[in-house]
């Protein structure tokens, strides 16, 4: 029997014919269950992901630790899927917190017009134009303690994820705002939505309910490929000591200290970055299959 | 154009004056405030040097004054003193800036020779193996993390290899060659990015291009080939391009501080990023500042080449986009 073809049944099929994109979500799908097990397999191994031991630094693979030890003795293996769950966490939500504020800003700015859009797209324009790694620098090095924020609040290791998911995410809705104001733009003049305005919808009523399900399918190829681009913001913060802090393992902090040890421990170097690489290019591919698939006009110049 | 280029202007003013404040506010919410740094450094110091010393640098006055009060004093040229280097800010960035324009200008230079004979070799040949080479290392470069890329190639050429320097700007009375040894590695890592980037955009330019009636016309006039891409195709497809590669400075600004910290390279990202981290706070907000007006001045160049290159556009009347 067959199923009748929905949109999202006809989109998946349409997918299916790009190879690189089906690998991609094969490879993330494979990563997400690994991170997610990773507790069990520390269960398995009898092992903890925290555990220093300064008498079996460096260690090289082998049956115990599969992957060998890094400068702490811990089991690398394990720290890189703990790693894992946080570089996927921060890149999944700073990406949909992204998503939201730019779906809702572009929403209202190519809705209202006028002065609110003038002032929505100003902002946008100058925070595109802007250096940005220099500017997230001095965001994430703000001092909590400052913002009057408790002492323990800014001092827990969960503190430093939520940063960078909201300094990522003040930073990045533009690109979102843009893509939902065209689109909101082109459809506030038709007809459906001049019906719903003669049915006495309310504006909040048409811009979520009627106007947003439009722009569903470009929203969903932004907001994977900015998981892409907010895994390799994150790296970037963490390697530089302004992302994620030990003891808390992130990819990017993984590799904070392999540059000294680069002679010693080269391979300490490679996995961290190696996972960041593969994660990242995987979201990518997607991102470009799924726009491929979702929107065949506008996506004819691409493979 | 001129009326245009005036209200460009205003606006990047607008742009930089808030993001002073911007960060004249952040700055100020680092860890740390300058007395209190003194203080730790001296242990004699009173309660009373403390207030006076807080007095006599308007740290005890608000906010608000104290940013007028900067302000002020910066468009009166007065930009004060670097603290971890005791040198007037803008004698410490000055240097700096030309460091990093240096690097900056030699990766996009070399970024554009890839990447624009790349793309235009793929577009020629869609889905073809080549093409879709072309496309995969496309989204290697613009997925591998910079820095991790900086340390493999630190790896490979300078600890495997021992072929060059893996850091450094090399020594007073170096010559122009062993200068150039230094440069290899970072150029390298910063113009990756740059290469697969443009590369892309060259590539669906040309292919929007070629699809065009003037192409299809000038191959019925019986045009070579080589004359149709070269002439005809390439012209208009590179308007697109240079006006991305010259937005594209502010990627330019980020990358640069990724691969200078990674190589002790002395330009601005690499001093912003010292200066935030040692809270040099006039330092960093002048860096920051000047970075960002670096910045916006390539952003109203690439307006200009755009209707220098494209005489369809015109400035009279801007609609929004």
């Amino acid at each position: 029997m067959r199923r009748p073809a929905t949109r999202t049944g006809q989109a998946w099929r349409r997918l299916r014919a790009y190879p690189s994109a089906v690998a991609s979500l094969i490879i993330l799908a494979g990563l997400g269950l690994l991170v997610v097990a990773a507790p069990l397999l520390e269960a398995m191994l009898a092992l903890d992901a925290a555990r220093v031991d300064l008498f079996n630094r460096l260690a090289p693979p082998g049956p115990v630790h599969w992957l060998g030890t890094d400068e702490l003795g811990r089991d690398l293996l394990l720290r890189l899927l703990h790693g894992g769950r946080v570089s996927l966490l921060v890149g999944l939500s700073a990406a949909l917190c992204t998503a939201v504020i730019g779906a809702v800003l572009g929403l209202v700015s190519g809705f209202v017009g006028g002065r609110v859009d003038d002032v929505i797209m100003r902002c946008a324009d100058a925070l595109i134009s802007l250096p940005l790694l220099p500017l997230l620098i001095v965001l994430a090095a703000v001092d909590p303690a400052k913002l009057g924020l408790p002492e323990g609040v800014g001092n827990s290791a969960s503190f430093s994820l939520y940063r960078i998911i909201a300094i990522i995410a003040i930073v990045g809705w533009p690109g979102v705002a843009r893509l939902v104001r065209g689109t909101t733009l082109s459809l506030r003049e038709r007809e459906f939505v001049q019906v719903a305005h003669a049915l006495g919808l309310g504006p909040a009523r048409i811009m979520f309910r009627h106007i947003l399900p439009n722009a569903a399918s470009p929203l969903l190829v932004a907001t994977t490929l900015a998981v892409g681009n907010v895994i390799l913001f994150e790296s970037v913060l963490s390697f530089l000591g302004l992302g994620i802090h030990p003891p808390v393992p992130s990819w990017g902090n993984m590799l904070n200290g392999a540059q000294e040890l680069m002679h010693q421990a080269p391979l300490l170097a490679v996995w961290p970055g190696l996972l960041i690489f593969v994660t990242v290019i995987a979201f990518n591919l997607l991102g470009d299959g799924l726009q491929a698939a979702l929107d065949p006009r506008a996506a004819a110049g691409s493979p | 154009m001129l009326r245009f280029l005036l209200a460009r202007l205003g606006q990047s003013a607008i742009v930089l004056l808030a993001m002073s404040f911007a960060t004249y506010v952040l700055l100020g919410l680092m860890p740390g405030d300058p007395i209190d740094l003194m203080f730790a450094a001296d242990p004699d110091i009173t309660s009373d040097d403390i207030a006076r010393l807080k007095a006599l640098h308007g740290l005890d006055q608000p906010l608000i004054d104290r940013y007028l009060a900067w302000l002020r004093n910066a468009l009166a040229g007065e930009f004060g003193y670097s603290r971890l280097l005791n040198e007037p800010v803008l004698e410490v960035l000055a240097p700096r800036l030309g460091n990093s324009l240096l690097l900056m200008a030699v990766s996009l230079a070399i970024a554009v020779a890839i990447a624009v004979p790349a793309g235009i070799h793929a577009a020629l040949r869609p889905g073809s193996w080549s093409d879709q080479a072309i496309n995969l290392c496309c989204f290697a470069g613009v997925s591998i993390p910079p820095f991790w890329f900086a340390l493999l190639l630190i790896l490979l050429f300078a600890v495997v290899l021992g072929l060059l320097p893996a850091g450094g700007m090399g020594h007073e009375g170096d010559g122009v060659l062993e200068r150039l040894r230094y440069m290899v590695l970072p150029v390298l890592t910063l113009s990756a990015a740059a290469v697969a980037g443009y590369t892309r955009h060259v590539r669906s330019a040309m292919i929007e291009v070629m699809r065009e009636e003037y192409i299809r016309t000038a191959r019925a006039k019986g045009v070579a080939e080589r004359h149709v891409v070269r002439r005809h195709a390439l012209r208009n497809a590179l308007i697109p391009v240079v006006t991305i590669a010259a937005l594209d400075v502010g990627g330019l600004f980020s990358g640069a501080l990724i691969t200078e910290t990674m190589f002790g390279w002395l330009g601005m990202g690499k001093t912003i990023y010292d200066a935030v981290m040692g809270n040099d706070y006039n330092l960093a907000l002048v860096g920051l500042l000047l970075a960002t007006l670096v910045t916006l001045l390539a952003n109203i160049l690439a307006d200009i080449a755009y209707a220098w290159l494209d005489p369809r556009i015109t400035y009279r009347s801007r609609a929004h986009g």
